[in-house]
């Protein structure tokens, strides 16, 4: 009997060819539109007056401290926060005690309120009318308005990265290699060296990657309390609007290029890890 | 190293997992904690770990009071269910690992780790896997990786939770076997936790039966099937029927009538027996009932028998029978058992 002759058989969850082509064209040109023109209309309006010109209007020394000023707050945010979620995802994930549930919810606050109200909240407790405010002034430490500001609310909104990553790993390998770790003698300390670091090594460094990305691009609750001090107190993405806004195009979007390129880097980091995560977890525990 | 456990309680939130636990353990011996699930077996061997501490009670190795000494003060060789082996880490580096993590002071070179590394992995009958990650092992070889790793630190005992839990029928039995042999070359201590009775009875010098955070019986393999100490322990191993009866004036009745046993001292009880304790008899004075089922068991077969019970459902009860007899399905078969045991009431 030949081939041809066989009744055709389709998979229940196959769709017809007609369908599928929609579907892939659908979302393609979706992609495309949202996604995918406005990236590249970046790095159009970036070079359209040549690459003299981008270069220029990077190593201007307002973009220049920008540059500068952004580098230097995620170089403290992303520590920082690498300390804090490591922490909290440790308590999270290996205890059991009373407020977890708050203290996950408390976790994800940044996520779910807006960043401008996060600056606000800032400048509430550190603004001139506040109780810290004048107290600090009074000892020469500059909040508002300044660097330390600046980190502040950084730190605050791109707080969940880490913890977030971190926690359902955590939560998923359980305790028995750390268990395992203590029985044969290892110390606290070599045990979270040792054994609990190298197993989340990858979740961790993703996490970190998400929290630099958003760090060096936060704009509302930097915005809200960094003043707006050209050249001072201005980070990569309110340089970006203040150059749109006095309609200088190019320069605005030489430095904007520069955060969709360093944006770029993370997602090819981020995949790579993915790809090294995911062959990592297949292999493990069984 | 002998091991004393002095009165041992345990709570989660409140909840008892262990009530009043004592136990002694003979240096050298081989030890099996059986028990369904819950039954707090895992909980007792954490506790002798030190990876859990009691809510009462001490824990003693040798004379010594271990009750408050930390994991690592203890020097337990663990090796856990799901074996917890660094899968970041070679087979050698595994094995090496409680090696590596001592102090400078105590700390063998690293020749000497490796030296040490290898001969383990002799014992285990793993040489030259070294350099092999735990992802790239059969079940059967973690495990005995795991156990060469715990055994790298000297330990003073060796726990195992259920050491056998994740593996086939085969590996199983063929580990089994290689345990006992292992445990006789070494002569350490060994506790290890099963749910499994063929086991725990194949395996141990003397098993512990839990139930319900308790030590139901201490025996032999023997002790605890032959003589069973309780209605559990009668029922949790082996097979068992069980009817209510009375005993009066030295007989024993059932359903007021007489069924051909007699045991001393009056009053209710549950009268226990095995399949293969049981004579097929034709007198009046005896159990009787109606086959339900029958099947083949390797030389002799076993009937399924359903006895009246006024109009309740009936008692279901099993025996064991000569291949020839006489019992075709829906006959009435009577029968008295040989041995047996009433728990009183």
């Amino acid at each position: 009997m030949s081939r041809s002759s066989q009744p055709k058989f389709r998979s229940p969850a196959d769709e017809r060819p007609l369908a599928k082509i929609l579907l892939i064209l659908l979302s393609l040109a979706f992609l495309g539109f949202f996604l995918f023109l406005p990236l590249v209309s970046v790095f159009v309006e970036a070079f359209r007056k040549g690459i003299g010109e981008y270069y220029e209007a990077l190593i201007e020394p307002d973009a220049a401290a920008a540059i500068h000023l952004t580098l230097m707050v995620a170089a403290i945010a992303v520590p920082l926060n690498l300390a804090f979620g490591l922490a909290a995802s440790w308590a999270i994930a290996k205890f059991e005690f009373k407020g977890k549930a708050f203290l996950i919810t408390l976790i994800d606050l940044p996520f779910s309120i807006s960043p401008v109200i996060s600056g606000l909240v800032y400048v509430l407790l550190f603004g001139s009318g506040s109780l810290l405010g004048p107290l600090l002034k009074s000892w020469g430490i500059e909040i508002l308005f300044a660097v330390p500001g600046i980190v502040l609310a950084t730190v605050f909104v791109t707080f969940p990265f880490v913890a977030r990553e971190l926690i359902p790993l955590m939560e998923d390998q359980g305790t028995g290699d750390e268990e395992a770790a203590l029985s044969l003698g290892a110390s606290g300390w070599q045990t979270f060296w040792y054994v609990t670091l190298p197993n989340i090594k990858w979740g961790l460094l993703y996490g970190v990657l998400l929290c630099n990305a958003r760090a060096m691009g936060e704009f509302g609750a930097v915005s809200v309390v960094s003043g707006r001090i050209r050249g001072i107190t201005t980070t990569m993405p309110l340089h970006v609007e203040i150059l749109y806004n006095e309609y200088n195009m190019v320069a605005a979007f030489a430095v904007a290029s520069l955060l969709a390129a360093l944006a770029l880097v993370t997602l090819a980091l981020k995949t790579l890890l993915e790809l090294r995560f995911g062959a990592g977890n297949a292999g493990g525990r069984h | 190293m002998e091991v004393t456990i002095n009165n041992i309680r345990k709570e989660f939130e409140r909840f008892p997992a262990l009530n009043d636990v004592s136990l002694k353990i003979g240096s050298g011996e081989l030890i099996a904690l059986l028990g369904p699930s819950g039954s707090g077996k895992t909980t007792l061997l954490r506790l002798i770990a030190g990876l859990d501490f009691p809510t009462a009670g001490q824990i003693f190795f040798g004379a010594e009071d271990a009750s408050h000494h930390s994991v690592q003060e203890r020097n337990v060789g663990f090796v856990f269910q799901h074996y917890a082996l660094f899968r970041h880490m070679t087979v050698a580096e595994n094995i090496g690992f409680g090696l590596k993590v001592r102090p400078s002071s105590s700390r063998p070179p690293k020749t000497e780790i490796r030296k040490r590394v290898s001969n383990l992995l002799d014992m285990v009958q793993l040489g030259g896997l070294e350099k092999r990650y735990p992802n790239q092992l059969s079940g059967g070889q973690r495990q005995r990786v795991a156990l060469a790793r715990a055994m790298a630190i000297e330990p003073r005992i060796l726990l195992l939770d259920e050491p056998f839990g994740a593996l086939d029928a085969k590996v199983r039995k063929e580990l089994r076997r290689w345990l006992r042999e292992f445990h006789d070359r070494t002569g350490h201590t060994t506790v290890f936790v099963t749910h499994d009775q063929e086991e725990a009875l194949e395996l141990a010098d003397r098993v512990v039966v839990m139930s319900q955070g308790k030590i139901e019986q201490v025996g032999s393999a023997d002790d605890v099937y032959d003589r069973p100490g309780s209605p559990f322990v009668f029922s949790f191993i082996g097979e068992s029927s069980q009817l209510p009866v009375e005993v009066k004036d030295g007989t024993v009745l059932f359903q007021g009538q007489p069924i051909g046993i007699s045991e001393t001292g009056d009053g209710a009880g549950e009268l226990f027996f095995r399949p293969e304790d049981v004579n097929l008899i034709d007198t009046q004075d005896a159990l009787f009932g109606k086959v339900t089922a029958s099947r083949r068991l390797a030389g002799t077969r076993i009937a399924e028998i359903d006895i009246a019970n006024n109009g309740h459902p009936p008692y279901h009860v099993e025996v064991e029978v000569p291949l020839h007899a006489p019992v075709e399905l829906g006959s009435e078969v009577r029968f008295r058992p040989t041995r047996w045991k009433i728990f009183r009431k």
